[in-house]
């Protein structure tokens, strides 16, 4: 493991209609970004629970990216704004948590923004493999267990 | 036992050039639950669809993971062959490993991993589908139609010929509109009364048509097909059944010095007045505002000489309830007055007007009969400036937008001019001529070439009163910037366009969208021009934007096209994706808590509060419950949900959350 070269596993939380479509046409206009990033579609960004974010980071995630429509351009009005004000929130709890910020990425790609989403992914990744593999979630898990066991 | 089936399609060679796709199912049929896996170089073609058919019916599949192109592309055609061999199409899933794999990805070791961790996703995502059935919901056969403009007309009378029925709400005593006001029509110069009137009088008549004027929609709840719209007919004080329309009445009201917003404020009516001749229901009503009677007790002037007895001075305003299952909104616009604009003078000097004033002058219905004189003193005018962009394009004024129809009017105006006063100056200023439209550059050149119309490129910067003239000052920036001073006998600004003052209301009882303009908002730009995001409700005319008659005209019949595209058929068929509030058995009911914090995060208004009584009606608990005719399937509910309540079906919690494990399982 130690000698192997670090490739950050991503998850990506995307809306069905912006997102999701931008990155399909990143496909049809064959720009190449790195493998390291797998898709979850959600209808909208406003139905992602902020909670499995962390559940991702549980189970091992180095990164992740919140991605949907642009503000104003939200297929359900207004899904959007509510991500992002949850996103404002739940950045201060991650950062209270100590829960390093810089391994999510918030953005919009719209459906014409094929291109973006290539650039929104291979920045990630390597910002990811700069801060290296995340195993602070795991040492609080063990700090965590080590209590329980030691009660 | 889940019994999932996984087809590796190659798509050609657009996924097995980068992809192992014999190693993705290979990988694949070693998932737990897989009893199934194949690959195929066109899953999409005939054989690879029956390849599907045959294995679900062969395996007896619960489950159907085809890994091929994006959903968006192919997943009604998968859900169709899954749904022709028996099984519900709801449990056939996509892995997109064209879009988002192969075509994006260097060929290589990691490039199949991720095809493989793609497919494992869809598997577990699968195996936690729930079969699911279209929505049906009842349609009540009835348009509403707000607004009695050529819009609300044009859709109304679309929708009736279609076998509907419409009910039309109209605020003025009478439908007709801003056109019942034109003198003529660019660019045919068609009389303006002479093509509205007659449509007019066919809403008056037709079968299909209800029509409520003088009267105001205050309320509408329900959604698509399901609405109930209350309306409140202000008392006319002259009962329309036995009013034979004689308009004896208006000739005796010794209030004769009212102000007349059909003609703009050019001439006077009485209290009890038709607005006017061809006004349609042609019959009175009574301004209570200025009625003698109704201010001092006394006169009944019209009470006696009515022959037919009809007027009723104790009628109240009267609420009706109606039920329908489409709304079209053509409400229209108004344009800014007084006060806008000091430097120009208007509302000061009685020479300057609006372009709807001067369309007053000009019609032959109008004040002065048709001939275009000088309110202050009748005569006249030997020089007439004309000024765009009065408001509109202007961000100091807070109008960024164009209003559309004024470079048109504008031509038409001082074309009109020139053909009524043949002696007679015309001057315009203008930023940019806008004549976007059939015939309409043509129409502008006619007024340049033939009328001799002066063009002037710039603005005005003031209009003041010099001995009985209006010294216009401007600027023609196409002779270097060079000022320009103008006696003028009349000016006519063409004031911005804007929204109807009761827009922002309005579309609040509609539950609508509408801009920082207060014009209601479609549901796309481009590709929904006549819906709004409320499923049912649809707009016509210029309350979405400004707009001329052709547009207005064309956006009706289209609103009106799709009210009877979703009247076609008595009941709705809706995806069944949509949030759901969970149900259990006593004395639980449901794990929801009745916070109701889902209820603001909606932007539809699906949320209901359900009460679960018991045996004599006694109040239980009371719960949320998605409205699922309104329910768009957005799932902001369901991420706001404190106790987890709500799920949304095809995104459900346990699916997205199988997804993510699954993504990150092992190495």
């Amino acid at each position: 493991m130690e000698n192997k070269i670090f490739e950050p596993k991503i998850v990506a939380f995307v809306c069905n209609w912006c997102t999701y479509a931008g990155a399909d046409l990143t496909g049809t206009s064959r720009i190449k970004y790195a493998p390291n990033v797998k898709i979850v579609r959600f209808p909208c960004t406003g139905r992602i629970d902020f909670m499995l974010l962390l559940k991702a980071f549980g189970e091992g995630a180095d990164g992740i990216i919140v991605s949907g429509c642009h503000p104003n351009d939200c297929h359900y009005t207004s899904g959007n704004f509510h991500a992002r004000r949850r996103w404002i929130s739940f950045r201060s709890l991650l950062d209270f948590l100590g829960i390093d910020t810089g391994r999510i990425t918030f953005s919009w790609v719209s459906a014409a923004e094929g291109a973006k989403w290539a650039a929104l992914v291979n920045d990630t990744v390597s910002r990811i493999k700069e801060l290296g593999p995340y195993t602070d979630y795991e040492k609080v898990a063990r700090y965590y267990e080590e209590e329980v066991n030691h009660e | 036992m889940a019994r999932i089936g996984v087809f590796v399609c190659h798509c050609g060679e657009n996924i097995s050039a980068t992809v192992e796709c014999d190693k993705v199912a290979q990988a694949a049929a070693g998932f737990p639950g897989v009893v199934h896996s194949i690959d195929y170089k066109y899953m999409c073609s005939d054989p690879g669809q029956n390849m599907i058919r045959e294995a679900i019916r062969e395996k007896n599949l619960t489950g159907v993971v085809v890994a091929s192109c994006s959903p968006r592309m192919h997943e009604p055609t998968f859900r169709q062959a899954c749904s022709e061999a028996g099984l519900n199409p709801f449990l056939c899933e996509m892995a997109n490993l064209r879009e988002h794999c192969s075509w994006v990805h260097e060929k290589g070791e990691a490039t199949t991993k991720k095809a493989i961790d793609l497919v494992r996703m869809m598997v577990e995502k699968v195996k936690r589908n729930q079969p699911l059935y279209p929505i049906r919901v009842p349609v009540t056969k009835t348009a509403l139609v707000v607004g009695g403009g050529i819009a609300g007309i044009q859709a109304a009378l679309d929708i009736a010929n279609g076998g509907n029925k419409v009910i039309m709400v109209e605020r003025e005593p009478s439908i007709g509109g801003h056109m019942s006001q034109l003198s003529e029509t660019f660019p045919t110069l068609d009389c303006s009364q002479c093509i509205l009137t007659p449509r007019m009088v066919e809403v008056a008549q037709h079968p299909n048509i209800t029509l409520y004027t003088y009267a105001e929609l205050i309320g509408l709840d329900g959604f698509i097909g399901n609405f109930k719209a209350k309306i409140r007919k202000k008392a006319k004080s002259v009962d329309e059944k036995i009013c034979t329309g004689c308009a004896l009445c208006t000739t005796k009201c010794p209030q004769k010095k009212i102000p007349s917003e059909f003609n703009e404020g050019l001439g006077k009516r009485t209290a009890i007045y038709v607005p006017f001749p061809q006004a349609v229901p042609n019959k009175p009503v009574i301004d209570k505002d200025h009625c003698t009677y109704y201010k001092t007790g006394k006169c009944k002037i019209c009470e006696k000489v009515c022959p037919a007895q009809a007027i009723r001075f104790d009628q109240p305003d009267e609420i009706v309830e109606v039920a329908v299952g489409a709304v079209v909104i053509a409400t229209g616009f108004t344009i800014h007055q007084t006060g806008f604009f000091p430097e120009y003078g208007y509302g000061r000097y009685p020479d300057v007007l609006t372009g709807l004033q001067f369309e007053r002058l000009a019609s032959a219905s109008g004040p002065t009969l048709g001939e275009i004189r000088r309110p202050s003193d009748g005569k006249i005018p030997e020089t007439i400036v004309f000024i765009s962009c009065a408001g509109s394009r202007d961000p100091a004024k807070g109008i960024e937008y164009c209003s559309k129809i004024c470079c048109m009017y504008i031509a038409k105006h001082a074309m009109l001019y020139q053909h009524k006063v043949h002696h007679g100056k015309s001057y315009v200023f203008y930023m940019d001529i806008r004549a976007g439209g059939k015939m309409y550059e043509e129409f502008v050149r006619r007024a340049i070439t033939e009328d001799q119309v002066n063009y002037v490129r710039g603005r005005v910067s003031k209009i003041y009163e010099r001995d009985g003239k209006l010294i216009v000052k401007g600027v023609d920036t196409l002779m270097g910037a060079e000022a320009v001073e103008i006696e003028a006998d009349m000016v006519v600004l063409a004031t911005a366009g804007i929204a109807n003052p009761g827009a922002e209301e309005l579309a609040q009882t509609l539950h609508v969208s509408y801009d920082g303009h207060h014009f209601f908002s479609e549901a796309h730009p481009k590709l929904r021009p006549v819906e709004t995001n409320t499923a049912g409700i649809f707009l016509a005319g210029a309350c979405q934007a400004l707009k001329d008659i052709p547009e207005s005209v064309a956006q009706a019949s289209g609103a009106a096209g799709k009210v009877n595209i979703l009247f076609s058929k008595s009941e709705l068929t809706r995806e069944p994706l949509i949030a759901v509030v969970n149900r259990s058995a006593p004395p639980e009911y449901s794990t929801c808590v009745g916070c109701f914090l889902c209820q603001p995060a909606c932007p539809y208004q699906a949320i209901e509060k359900e009460e679960i009584k018991d045996r004599s009606g006694k109040v239980i608990k009371t719960v949320a419950r998605v409205n699922p005719g309104l329910c768009q399937g957005c799932g902001t509910c369901v991420a706001f949900c404190r106790s987890k309540s709500i799920d949304i079906q095809g995104y459900t919690h346990e699916q997205v959350l199988a997804e993510v494990m699954a993504v990150l399982e092992n190495d």
